[in-house]
Formats: structure tokens, C-alpha cells, sequence
């Protein structure tokens, strides 16, 4: 099944790829990429599930949405819509943030867990920002957190259709809305994500520049069974700038010691 | 018409433009020296009352971390202005209320502004250029409805005076609303609303309050009147649209000679040239929608659009973005605007602006207060 989905009065874009058991994949701030080669990769050996966010590619934002904590109920609906009592998780990012708010509200529901470049708590002093302001930064300077090879990997507006343009300007209006204030977290998570006994595997690029690694690791230890690793020369999105790597370590977690 | 003299009170005391990348948001304040801006300060206000003591009313607003306008609370000074004006309209144009955490704050400030001059306060409401955003830590998304729930929730304020009312919307709450004390205007004062767009202006209009537009030019302003007045139309209120409910913002120099009109003009520009701005903080995301803003990328709006070529005297009179020249100059480049967007009945003047010296402001303050408005009031109904 794929296409629309009707999720609490949300037309949500659901990708789906391959068959085996059900991998739930939120995306980062960028969107769903459907034609990128992680989604091949990885439904080699799973049924990867892959909604655009309310706000982010096509699916519908209604007025009422304002938050991650939302956007994880709609999502833990749509796992019932979809008779998946239990997934395995993956959210890159923005999503991680997600993932982390879902698996508070329901921890029994997630097999494993994988975090990549996570966003969502805040783990430092109040005087510096955890995660460097992605609003205030020139679009080159911002490039370059991004992405290990920014000249291979940003997006050149120009090579992209009006239709394609409209996507990548609404997803960055919707992360605006979601992750404005408090900046990329929520003041609670970390307060709930004890809770959270799957398996986790935390996973950033060596020259992510948005998520540093302290970061990761405090991420991490709020978590009770979180280990991380890191992708080699990748940035904030290792599964799109290296997704054979990205693939082959999160299929492994996944695949160790799987649950029958 | 009624014309009001508008300074953003700018501190233009700055490095070279080269060495910092834009003079909004991130330009650091050690470049404040106190005792310059207390010395400007002190000019800006007197400013203000020499406009009120030649017959002209008073206008003033609010801007952010920016040396643009060192006024981060016109409140604050329209509460002095309250006090060392005597007769003029004081319009604080205005509170940028989709940045305010607190809308029955803000009607509180203006009630007792109202009060301590009087009667003689227009509150005006903005939702704010998008510099204001980052500034205001405020989200850029959705703007316009707490823009508009905060409006209804101040004039609901204002107006009821049985004891407490409540709010429970979409972006405020507020259980208790009582204010002391109530307007000195009943049942409140005038409300003005700049936009300039269109579609924001309909609404204006279908509400009725004073829409101002800013360096809309010809075509710009005579949409977003247009806009006003089918909006008006389409409420219901009339196929009249009084004028008093429009006014145009323009940069304005008048002086007796030709040479000292194009010298004050010159200066005056430095309201445009000196606004360098970085593409981060000018187009945060939801501020505009997405297909302006795909617009914007792709090159199709330039923000220079209203200048032709180059943002020069010529071109900026030429577009109707500036009135200046000698007392007829000037008359006759307000005519052809005013004929050409359907007439309106408020001039913002922005005569103040950069290195435009004290003396050099008050001549153009005189000399468009005893040469040019009493043949505006005399010639513009309304």
C-alpha cells in the first residue's frame, strides 16, 4: 500500500518499499527523497515505510499543527491504520526527533530503534545553542554543515522544477513552525526517554556539522540500551551522501540479535 | 489631507558597510556609542515638536537590533511624545503585535498613551518586515493569524469596561481582562493597519480601519487601495470609501530652492542604500507564501523592483516613492500619485532619515508646513 493516506484529517504521502518485516523511516528537514538509492538499499531486507511529514513534501499541514509531539501521534495512528503493532524505527534528523517523541508515548511498540542525527533534546549550557541556528545561517555557510561534499551534495535551486522548489520552500516553512521555539527541542523528551528500553543505535556523519558528536553521546545516554557509531565521510544526512554505509550498519543493528 | 512627519530615528554613525554583512539583526552594538544616541534622541524628539508646533501631526514606529531605527519600544516614546507635543495626532505606526507575547500588554501601553496626551493617540498595528522575526524570536510562520487574533483581542480589551472578559484562542489566552486604565478615546482610538499587499489590504478594508501603505510607487499602491476599497465594498460598508481611511508613506524633501531640495533628497536615500541585508533574515520561511517565495529565488520579484535601474533620486521620484523638490515640485509629484491610485487622505512623510542634519529636517519640515500643506488641505478633499 502506498499513495495518500487519510491520517486525523491529514492527507499524508506514504512511500512504501519492498517486502520483510515493517521499518518505519521518517525523514529529515529535507523530505522523503522517493528516487534515492538508501530506499533501494535498505528494502533489499525490509518493508521500508516511508510517510512525508504533515507540512513536508505533499502531504497536508491543517491549520491545528504546530508541533513534533503532533506529528508523533499522527504517526502512531497511522501504525495502526496500517495493523503494524510493532515496527522497527528509523528517523533521520527532525525525524529522529519524532521517532524519540513516538517511542516515549509508546515504547512497547518499537523493536529497535535507529537515530540519525537526532534533534529534539537539549543537552547543553543555556548560553550556546546545542544545534547551530539553521535559520540565521547564509545558504552556503549552511551547505557546508550539511553535507561532508557539499559541492556533490546541495541542492541547486536552479536544476529544479517550480514544482520541486515549492517542496524543498515548504518543507524549510514547516520546519520553521515545528523546531522555531523552543529552537530543535522539546524541554520534556529528555525527562521521558528513560522510558525508551529497545535497543537504540545513534549513528551521525563525521563532519555532520549541525549535530556534533557530544551531542549524540548525551543523546545517547538518556537512552537505556543506546550505543552510537559514526558514518565515514558523511555530513547531517549520511544515509543520502553515503547510503551504502548508512545501510549496511543500520540493516546489521537491525538484523542482530532481531526479535522473532 | 493630513500630513504627518515620520522619523525612523536611525543611528547612521557606523563602520564601512564592507566590514559587517548586514546593518539588521547581527550588526553589534558596540558600534551604539550612548552619548551620540542620547544626543540624537534628544534631536529626534524636538524634531517631532517642531512638526507639531508648524501645524503638522506626528508619526512614529518600532524596529529591532538594527541601527535602521534605534527605537525598540515606541511606546516608550510615544508615551514622551504624549507629554512634549501639544496639539498634534500622535500615530504609533506601530505595534508589531504577531511579535508580542502579550496583546492585553499592548493595549494596556496604548490606553495609558491615550490618556496622558489626551485623546491624541492612533495606534496603529503591523505585522512587521521580516528582519523583525529573527530579532523577536518570534516563529515566521502564521504571522498573519496572530496578527489579526491579537487585534480583535485588543479592541475587545479596550472596550469592555464591565469587569473582566476572557480569551481562549488559537495563540493567546488570557482569563482575566480587565485594563486600567481605559482609553481616553472612546470607544477606542483610530486603528490603522499597514500592508502592502493586497490581499492583506481587502482585509483592512472589510474591517474599515485606516490602511497605510509604504514605497509603493504608483502601481504598488494603487493595488493595495484598490484592494481596500473592494474589500470595503464587498463588506458591505458603502460604495463610499472615505479617504481618511488611506495614507501613503513616502520619503519627502521640500526647500525653497531647487539645490537644497536635491542636497536633502540626496541624504534622505540613505533610508534605501544604507539597508544592507542578508538573504537569511529578509526571506525567513513563511513569511510570504510559497509561490512568492519561489518567485523571489528564481529572480522573477527583485526587492529593487520599484527603482528600475538603480535606487537614485531621479528613479525614486520617478516611481512615487519620494516627493521632493521646491514647494510646487513637490505639490506636483503628490497630484500625479494621488490621481493615479484613487486619492488619499494621509501623507506619511518619512523627512528624517541617515545624515539628513537637524537644521536641514527643519527646513523641509517649514517649508512643506506653510508652503505646501495648506494647498494640499485646500486642494485634496478629505
Amino acid at each position: 500500500m502506498a499513495g495518500m493516506i487519510r491520517i486525523a484529517g491529514i492527507d499524508l504521502d506514504v512511500a512504501e518499499y519492498g517486502d520483510g518485516p515493517a521499518l518505519l523511516m521518517l525523514h529529515g528537514a529535507g523530505g522523503h527523497h522517493p528516487r534515492h538509492a538508501v530506499n533501494a538499499l535498505l528494502s533489499a531486507r525490509r518493508r521500508v515505510i516511508c510517510p512525508s511529514h504533515p507540512g513536508f513534501g505533499k502531504s497536508a499541514l491543517p491549520d491545528w499543527l504546530d508541533s513534533v509531539d503532533d506529528i508523533a501521534h499522527v504517526y502512531l495512528e497511522l501504525m495502526d491504520r496500517l495493523g503494524l503493532p510493532k515496527v522497527e524505527l528509523i528517523g533521520c534528523s527532525i525525524g529522529g526527533w519524532i521517532a524519540a517523541e513516538m517511542a516515549t508515548k509508546a515504547p512497547e511498540r518499537f523493536t529497535k530503534l535507529v537515530m540519525v542525527a537526532p534533534v529534539g533534546v537539549k543537552t547543553g549550557s543555556p548560553d550556546r545553542l546545542d544545534v547551530p541556528d539553521v535559520f540565521a545561517l547564509p545558504p552556503e555557510e549552511l551547505d557546508r554543515l550539511l553535507f561532508r561534499d557539499p559541492r556533490r551534495m546541495a541542492q541547486d535551486p536552479a536544476a529544479l522544477s517550480d514544482e520541486d522548489l515549492s517542496i524543498v520552500v515548504r518543507n524549510r516553512e514547516t520546519l520553521a513552525l515545528i523546531a522555531w521555539e523552543p529552537y530543535m527541542h522539546n524541554p520534556k523528551l529528555k525527562h521521558r526517554l528513560h522510558r525508551v528500553a529497545a535497543p537504540a543505535l545513534f549513528l551521525r556523519g563525521d563532519s555532520d556539522g549541525l549535530v556534533s558528536d557530544a551531542y549524540l553521546q548525551a543523546y545517547a545516554r538518556l537512552l537505556p540500551n543506546a550505543r552510537t557509531a559514526t558514518i565515514a565521510n558523511a555530513g547531517h544526512v549520511p544515509q543520502l551522501e553515503q547510503p551504502l554505509a548508512f545501510a549496511a550498519a543500520a540493516l546489521d543493528f537491525l538484523d542482530a540479535e532481531r526479535p522473532e | 489631507m493630513k500630513a504627518w512627519h515620520f522619523s525612523e530615528t536611525a543611528y547612521p554613525y557606523l563602520p564601512p558597510a564592507e566590514t559587517y554583512s548586514s546593518i539588521r539583526v547581527t550588526l553589534p552594538n558596540r558600534h551604539f556609542d550612548p552619548e551620540k544616541g542620547a544626543t540624537l534622541w534628544d534631536r529626534y524628539l524636538d524634531e517631532w515638536c517642531i512638526a507639531d508646533d508648524e501645524g503638522i501631526e506626528v508619526m512614529l514606529n518600532e524596529h529591532h537590533q538594527t541601527a535602521t531605527c534605534a527605537d525598540p519600544a515606541a511606546p516608550l516614546v510615544l508615551a514622551a511624545l504624549a507629554r512634549v507635543t501639544k496639539k498634534a495626532r500622535l500615530l504609533i505606526l506601530g505595534n508589531p503585535i504577531a511579535n508580542r507575547r502579550q496583546p492585553v500588554r499592548v493595549a494596556e501601553e496604548m490606553a495609558l498613551a491615550d490618556v496622558l496626551s489626551h485623546g491624541r493617540v492612533e495606534v496603529g498595528f503591523v505585522r512587521g518586515v521580516p528582519w523583525e522575526l529573527a530579532a523577536a524570536n518570534s516563529n515566521p510562520v502564521r504571522t498573519n493569524e496572530r496578527h489579526w487574533e491579537a487585534l480583535d483581542l485588543i479592541i475587545r480589551a479596550w472596550t469592555a469596561h464591565d469587569g473582566p472578559i476572557s480569551h481562549e484562542g488559537r495563540f493567546f489566552h488570557h482569563r482575566m481582562i480587565n485594563i486600567w486604565p481605559r482609553p481616553y478615546q472612546q470607544p477606542h482610538p483610530p486603528v490603522w493597519v499597514s500592508t502592502t499587499s493586497p490581499s492583506g489590504a481587502a482585509r483592512v478594508g472589510a474591517r474599515g480601519f485606516v490602511q497605510a501603505t509604504f514605497l509603493t510607487g504608483f502601481d504598488g499602491t494603487r493595488a493595495v487601495f484598490d484592494a481596500y476599497r473592494k474589500g470595503w465594498r464587498d463588506a458591505g460598508r458603502g460604495d463610499h470609501v472615505p479617504l481618511d481611511r488611506l495614507a501613503y508613506a513616502a520619503l519627502v524633501y521640500t526647500a525653497p530652492s531647487e539645490r537644497e531640495a536635491r542636497a536633502g533628497a540626496e541624504k534622505l536615500m540613505w533610508y534605501v542604500t544604507a539597508n544592507k541585508i542578508v538573504p537569511q533574515f529578509t526571506y525567513p520561511p513563511g513569511y510570504v507564501p510559497v509561490k512568492t517565495a519561489v518567485d523571489v529565488i528564481r529572480g522573477r520579484i527583485s526587492p529593487l523592483s520599484h527603482f528600475g535601474a538603480s535606487p537614485t533620486v531621479e528613479n525614486a521620484i520617478k516611481s512615487g516613492i519620494m516627493f521632493a523638490g521646491t514647494p510646487d515640485q513637490v505639490m506636483a509629484q503628490i497630484r500625479k500619485v494621488y490621481d493615479y491610485v484613487g486619492g488619499f487622505g494621509h501623507l506619511l512623510m518619512m523627512g528624517q532619515a541617515g545624515f539628513l542634519e537637524h537644521d536641514e529636517t527643519v527646513l523641509s519640515i517649514k517649508t512643506f508646513a506653510r508652503e505646501v500643506y495648506p494647498r494640499l488641505k485646500e486642494g485634496f478633499c478629505g
